[in-house]
């Protein structure tokens, strides 16, 4: 028997969208008892590992419209301007709260909050904490939202299904991990915030956790993902470990050097102008990639590499501002950035994609709402500008909170009977997944093809006949995966069990970016086709939609919200 | 490089042990391999049944403390090299065993949220929500206003100063050095009103006197966020809190 529990509202993830969300819920209606479920105990979700700060108007300088024009040109066009616009209003009224809640951001001398360049915003208005913006976020969110006693955390607890009835989701099916125990979480309204899936992919900033879990819950609920075939790969991880150096290095000044100690964004053209360092993600991986290719990187254990040279900024502004990545270079890379340059190398970073929303966070099912990394709205279109995600996660958090409040009056709790069944099926199923004997495949071997095949395929730089052998390879890991042979019968804290099902949910991810991105044959923002390398706004103006069949992925198309600011060509 | 090393794990399954064992696997690890690294590589590709936290691999997550011979370490920021042919690997001391490396950590929760870690304040509150701007919708704060907390403010919860402290082993009601340093971070916020609630806890509920001045907690910090410093100052400010009537000023002006 599965024990049943019954809250006003769920969130899935307990990161800076899902944190954000339950404080909106808690604050609308304190009457109303709000579910946090989450695999991991809030401050170690992946939220946590942001460096470089999050975005939005403060500065005399700047204005709303410029944040707009900004993210809608970072995009490669591809962005719901509506969306933008809502987006880039909210974004000072949200990271205000956020410093009213404790966060503790760098100052100016007068005592406000300080804001740096980042690359591809035009002023100075990225907030910051250090380069520990994430960390801070996390916490200052975690910790604020317990003083609510309407908000009711379940800390590891796997969620492995979405209860749906009528066509309405009806709360979720979860795995207690402390004890092995199968819950049916019941209510009202689910918002899913489990962040992006960059574990598809050999080499990523992201944590192990980054299984893509809720993109596809909803993917196999019936919920189309849109625009998974943009991955945005970070300029400068760590050769190795992928440990991401956060791009606020070049905000402070930073160069990007090759073999030959030239600073390639400068002396070649690239397309990023006199931004140079501070041009978009997307190009300037691009321009990475390039310089390897042209024999200007430098060899290492882990592949080709350039340098990332911090040492005319002097060790006081690099102690002040950047202490994190001093931390980090010289304990996973031995290397003092104060006297010596780091090397980096791009790295999968962050999914432009996720769950299809609008600009009130819904999804098409009703009841259904996702914000953060797993939802795209889309602000993001085909290249998301460094710092937004961070404001995105408040932004869409908080709307998807106070929308679902609205939403739950209007409605019942479906029929009981019907979703107890749900229930106890998904039950019986991760039973028999436990300690499974009689499989043929295993977990690490399986999530070394698809990661391998990822790589190939859906690279920085694609092509049609690397992105179909992906798609097949994907379908034949599909059929692999039900296969698995398990070792670990215990109850609890089964992690093998974990990682079974969270291998599942990275092959329907993988499947959604592989097939929307073999469709797509044009260049766009982080969707760099070598066979087609123009943008081609009359035939691929649109978001991708990947709908779950079990014959196979369905695409369909999604009319882009234009605005203001009409498609031009994208050069700095 | 590689070279041979022998992992000593504690394992434990509560529905089939009565005490923790250990078992040992040997493997060829990376020179330039973490202690995580070896953990992790031991779960994909020799014994999937050993169960760890772990994600961030980057020293911020706070997921991955464990005994490495019998010393808490965040075990994705160890060099493995800086150890012998055998390395013991344990849960860390002084929390209860789920199974085999993971550690009970609900009552750590249950003190964190005791401290009250939220800004308790009203200044203004209602006229900054209503704004549109950052210069309006912020509190000023100056850089040495921040310095007065931003350290114990570093904390990520990794647990090993509570592995570390003498004193947590012998009183469990003891709020422990990362919970005390949480409530003082935010005493010494200039934007918080709250301290004294937070002193009344430290004072009553919390034991906060309990704290021997081992520093043991600020030595395994991995972040520097050096805790004995903060459980003293915590402790003085209640003090003086009991005995005045109020709550001392901070460096800097409201």
């Amino acid at each position: 028997m599965v024990e049943v529990f019954r809250h006003d509202v769920i969130i899935v993830g307990g990161g800076g969208a899902g944190l954000r969300a339950a404080i909106a819920v808690a604050e609308a209606d304190p009457s109303l008892s709000c579910a946090v479920v989450s695999k991991v105990y809030p401050m170690r979700s992946h939220t946590v590992s942001a460096e470089g700060g999050t975005a939005a108007v403060a500065r005399d300088d700047d204005s709303l419209e410029m944040h707009g024009f900004d993210t809608v040109k970072g995009s490669d066009f591809l962005g719901d301007q509506d969306v933008i616009q809502y987006f880039v209003e909210q974004a000072p009224k949200e990271l205000s709260q956020l410093e009213r809640w404790g966060c503790p951001f760098s100052r100016n001398e007068d005592g406000t909050v300080a804001t740096r360049a980042f690359g591809g915003m035009t002023t100075k208005r990225t907030w910051y904490a250090a380069d520990k913006i994430g960390f801070h976020m996390l916490h200052t969110l975690f910790q604020t939202s317990m003083q609510f006693d309407s908000v009711v955390r379940y800390d590891e607890h796997f969620v492995t299904k979405l209860l749906v009835d009528g066509d309405q989701v009806r709360g979720v099916v979860a795995l207690d991990i402390r004890t092995g125990n199968i819950k049916l979480i019941l209510a009202r309204a689910v918002i899913v915030t489990t962040g992006g899936g960059g574990k598809i992919f050999p080499f990523t900033t992201n944590g192990m956790i980054k299984t893509g879990d809720g993109m596809a819950l909803a993917y196999r609920a019936g919920v189309p993902l849109k625009d998974m075939e943009f991955v945005q790969y970070h300029p400068t991880g760590l050769p190795g470990t992928g440990i991401l150096i956060t791009e606020a290095t070049r905000g402070e000044g930073g160069h990007l050097k090759n073999s030959q100690d030239e600073r390639f964004l400068v002396d070649y053209d690239y397309g990023v102008g006199n931004k140079a360092e501070l041009g978009p993600r997307d190009m300037i991986s691009r321009a990475i990639v390039q310089e390897i290719r042209a024999g200007r990187g430098i060899a290492g254990t882990y592949g080709q590499y350039v340098h990332l040279d911090l040492t005319h900024l002097g060790k006081e502004k690099l102690e002040s501002r950047l202490p994190f990545v001093l931390e980090l270079s010289r304990t996973y890379v031995g290397v003092d950035p104060v006297t010596e340059r780091i090397p980096i190398r791009p790295v999968v970073h962050y999914m432009m994609g996720g769950i299809d929303t609008d600009i009130t966070a819904g999804t098409q099912m009703p009841g259904l709402y996702a914000a953060g990394e797993t939802a795209c709205g889309s602000i993001n279109g085909a290249n998301r500008l460094g710092s937004n995600s961070l404001t995105e996660c408040l932004v869409f958090g908080a709307r998807a909170g106070e929308e679902a409040v609205q939403f739950i009056k209007g409605t019942d709790e479906g029929n009981a009977a019907a979703i107890q069944a749900q229930g106890e099926e998904e039950a019986a199923r991760i039973d028999s997944l436990r300690g499974r004997q009689k499989g043929g495949e295993k977990i690490s071997q399986i999530r070394r093809e698809l990661n391998t095949t990822m790589e190939d395929g859906c690279g920085v730089y694609r092509m049609q006949d690397s992105m179909a052998a992906t798609v097949r390879e994907v379908a034949s890991l599909r059929g692999r995966v039900s296969d698995l042979k398990l070792e670990d019968t215990s109850k609890v804290f089964n992690t093998e069990l974990i990682a079974a099902l969270e291998l599942v949910n990275m092959v329907d991810v993988a499947e959604a970016v592989a097939n929307s991105a073999v469709q797509r044959k044009e260049s766009r923002g982080a969707h760099t086709c070598e066979d087609f390398p123009t943008r081609d706004d009359e035939n691929f103006l649109y978001h991708t939609l990947c709908y779950f069949d079990p014959a196979g992925p369905r695409i369909e198309k999604k009319d882009v919200t234009l605005g203001t600011w009409v498609p031009e060509e994208r050069k700095y | 490089m590689a070279t041979k090393k022998t992992f000593v794990i504690t394992r434990f399954d509560p529905d089939k042990d009565e005490v923790p064992k250990t078992q040992s696997y040997e493997i060829e690890c990376q020179d330039d391999w973490k202690v995580l690294d070896a953990i992790n590589f031991i779960k994909d590709e020799v014994d999937s049944s050993i169960s760890h936290r772990w994600s961030c691999r980057m020293a911020v997550c706070g997921s991955c403390g464990m005994m490495v011979d019998g010393e808490p370490k965040l075990t994705c920021k160890t060099a493995l090299s800086s150890y012998g042919d055998t390395v013991e690997i344990e849960p860390l001391a002084n929390f209860p065993i789920v199974k085999d490396l993971v550690v009970e950590l609900e009552g750590f929760m249950d003190k964190f949220q005791r401290v009250k870690p939220w800004i308790i304040s009203a200044k203004d509150e209602a006229a900054k929500k209503a704004a549109t701007t950052m210069k309006e919708g912020t509190n000023r704060q100056s850089s040495e206003e921040l310095l007065e907390f931003k350290q114990f403010s570093m904390c990520i919860n990794c647990m090993l100063c509570y592995s570390a402290c003498p004193v947590v082993s012998n009183e469990p009601d003891f709020l422990g050095p990362a919970a005390i340093a949480l409530g003082h971070r935010y005493n010494m916020d200039n934007r918080d009103d709250g301290a004294a609630e937070r002193n009344e806890i430290f004072r009553d509920e919390g034991t906060v006197f309990s704290c021997s001045y081992a520093n043991e907690c600020s030595e395994v910090c991995p972040k520097g966020v050096d805790p004995a410093a903060a459980v003293n100052q915590a402790k003085f400010n209640a003090v003086i809190d009991w005995a005045t009537g109020f709550v001392v000023e901070r460096g800097g002006a409201k």
